[in-house]
């Protein structure tokens, strides 16, 4: 094909150009090639959109620079593989082109090494000229109310990450016995999350949804999904893709409440497209809601509502009901604020998942960290009194966004390292062994690493099993099958 | 690498082409990603149902003249065969503009956002909602973009000009998010 040829033509130039010595002798073209010397080395912590991003765009902007990308898991894509809904799977069409980056002859995927624990970024910064800080948000904010820890409250990140197949969350058994569950939070998650709980089994069947998460949902009795935003429907955090679909979802019929929407419709006109376009679909939606119908499973927005306490059943062994505090708005739009108005009211169901963002964690002692705003200080990604430390994606600028908001994100992260290798203000001038001496301190330390081809088995045996299936993939679930198969 | 392309993509993808049709009774096109067992680089269907002209034959005359201008505002013309999508081109040209129709044309991202010439953009069919709401979450939209993978090459575009828009801005950050991907 036309294309390919090109490709392969600008490898073959970049490889002219380039002398330096290889580092993962995989490719014998190179190997004849390489010379002693030092060529510029980047590695990147996190295997999810913001590494693979921040990888392709180095690669791309600089003739010689070799990029290692380093994972906890065994598997890569992150959050595409472990936070993209099941039922989105156009979405994960992005893996094609991250793997096109990891096979680039001047990358390499490190999976199955957890930085800070197998290896100190200290230990990175000495082996690379860079180190880009790009592992996510792993942690979740809490909701502070009493009783968050019964039986039957989880958070989205935890519920999402076992109908996706996360191996921390797999033995998770969610409490999907009653019928109402309440969801904390309005954005993209907890639309997610109210989707799959609602989903007829036969559009789930056919996605990679984890095979006891399926069980589990063909079993639920979960008919009603509240969820439930602190403000009013003209600040709902979700975006209109979600919601849209939630009005399509076979089965289901909006349950909103009418009074909560007075004076939304008159507001209309002063709105930009997006938020506009948003309100007028969750209006119609509420309309259809009084409109009735038959449907057997029901989903509405709760407005200006935020959790007060969380009520044991009477055995105090699990979630009953919760308790919302009623708020009011002070201001408009955007920067709209809830204020408690001191009146409650109490919502019986069996689960909440609780649905207010995601948070970024420190990594190492070493790196600078601002637990207020839960990112990485930092200015266009360089981050801040650190030099040769760079961050991008959620761990940069806060859990929100797109895969295209983070791919920007990650672009610029890449520019602003590039632009510091020309300028000097990066030091690139000692040769540095990169992952010639990671690696072997992982080996020494127990661990050891997958690589891309490594993956590729797993991925592999995940599509066979998925095929027996009738699903696209049947995803491991665990760490140790991973390694096996990886291994094997 | 197989890649998972359910039944229900390929649906709701179909939805969308019956919506455009309905919607302007002028065929259009529309990509859909096709997927060899193993193979390097992306490679996207030539739409052939829906596309009038985009199959071989093709000679010189019927090449359309396209110019690029991507982010660091470098403008690339290329020859582009009638009925190819814009994203189809992008993609099968190899043209140097980075993260470029990351869904591959599934209408399910931004990344494929486009500044058409304003004359060219009022004689093109109207969106549908699906390509409005993605077009919502764009950076740097202006009046006259569209997404690539939804505007089909015709002979009357000759010569125009498409831009990828060079401003730095987050639209999510306007509408606000809890982090869904």
């Amino acid at each position: 094909m036309n294309t390919s040829r090109v490709f392969v033509f600008k490898q073959l130039k970049s490889l002219l150009r380039v002398k330096c010595s290889s580092a993962a002798p995989s490719n014998d073209l190179r190997r004849l090639t390489a010379t002693p010397g030092s060529c510029p080395k980047v590695c990147v912590v996190g295997g999810g959109p913001a590494g693979f991003y921040t990888a392709q765009h180095l690669l791309k902007a600089h003739p010689a620079v070799q990029v290692d990308i380093y994972e906890r898991l065994p598997v890569p894509f992150g959050l595409v593989r472990f936070g993209v809904a099941p039922d989105h799977p156009e979405v994960k069409n992005v893996i094609n082109t991250f793997t096109q980056t990891a096979q680039h002859e001047r990358c390499s995927f490190h999976g199955n090494v957890n930085v800070g624990k197998d290896v100190s970024v200290q230990e990175l910064q000495q082996a690379y000229h860079a180190v880009v800080l790009s592992y996510g948000a792993e942690g979740n904010r809490s909701l502070g109310v009493p009783g968050e820890n019964l039986s039957g409250v989880y958070s989205a990140k935890d519920f999402v990450g076992w109908y996706n197949g996360l191996p921390s969350n797999k033995d998770l058994k969610p409490d999907l016995s009653r019928e109402t569950a309440v969801i904390l939070g309005q954005g993209n998650v907890a639309l997610d999350v109210a989707r799959i709980l609602l989903s007829p089994l036969d559009i789930l069947k056919e996605t990679d949804i984890t095979q006891p998460a399926l069980e589990a949902l063909a079993a639920s009795r979960v008919r009603r999904v509240l969820i439930v935003g602190r403000r009013g429907p003209l600040q709902v955090a979700c975006t209109i893709k979600e919601l849209r679909e939630m009005v399509n979802l076979p089965g289901t019929m909006p349950e909103m409440v009418t009074a909560e929407f007075q004076g939304i419709a008159e507001a209309l006109k002063d709105l930009p497209r997006p938020r506009k376009r948003l309100t007028e679909l969750m209006l119609k939606a509420a309309q259809g809601s009084s409109e009735g119908g038959g449907a057997e499973k029901r989903w509405g927005f709760r407005f200006l509502r935020s959790p007060v306490e969380i009520l044991p059943a009477p055995d105090v062994s699990r979630a009953a009901a919760i308790r919302l505090g009623i708020n009011r708005l002070e201001g408009s739009g955007e920067g709209a604020r809830a204020v408690p108005t001191g009146e409650v009211e109490d919502v019986e169901c069996g689960l909440i998942i609780s649905s207010i963002g995601y948070q970024s964690l420190p990594i190492d002692p070493t790196v600078p960290f601002d637990p207020r705003k839960a990112i990485i200080p930092n200015k266009m990604g360089r981050v801040q009194q650190a030099a040769g430390l760079y961050c991008s994606g959620w761990v940069k600028r806060g859990p929100t966004g797109v895969i295209a908001t983070t791919m920007n994100d990650s672009f610029d992260t890449a520019r602003s390292l590039i632009q510091d290798m020309e300028t000097g203000e990066l030091d690139t001038s000692a040769a540095k062994m990169g992952s010639q001496a990671v690696t072997p301190l992982l080996l020494k330390r127990g661990v050891n690493p997958v690589s891309f081809s490594d993956w590729k088995k797993i991925d592999t045996e995940e599509m066979k099993s998925g095929k027996a299936a009738g699903k696209p993939r049947e995803k491991m679930l665990d760490v140790a099958e991973m390694l096996k198969a990886a291994h094997s | 690498m197989a890649r998972c392309v359910s039944l229900r993509s390929v649906l709701s993808s179909l939805r969308s082409i019956v919506a455009i049709s309905q919607r302007s009774g002028v065929q259009r096109c529309f990509s859909h990603p096709w997927m060899p067992g193993s193979q390097q680089h992306r490679a996207f269907s030539m739409h052939p149902i829906l596309c009038s002209s985009s199959l071989s034959n093709s000679s010189a005359a019927d090449k359309v003249l396209v110019h690029f201008v991507n982010q660091d505002g470098v403008q690339i013309t290329t020859a582009v065969t009638e009925g190819e999508s814009l994203l189809d081109v992008v993609i099968k040209k190899n043209l140097d503009i980075s993260g470029f129709g990351a869904c591959e044309g599934t209408l399910a991202c931004s990344t494929c956002h486009l500044i058409l010439d304003e004359n060219i953009y009022e004689k093109l069919d109207p969106m549908v909602d699906e390509e409005v709401d993605m077009l919502d979450l764009a950076y740097g939209i202006t009046k006259t973009s569209r997404l690539g993978c939804q505007v089909c090459v015709k002979k009357w575009m000759d010569g125009m000009t498409v831009q990828v828009p060079q401003e730095i801005k987050d639209m999510r950050n306007a509408v606000g998010s809890a982090g869904s991907q």
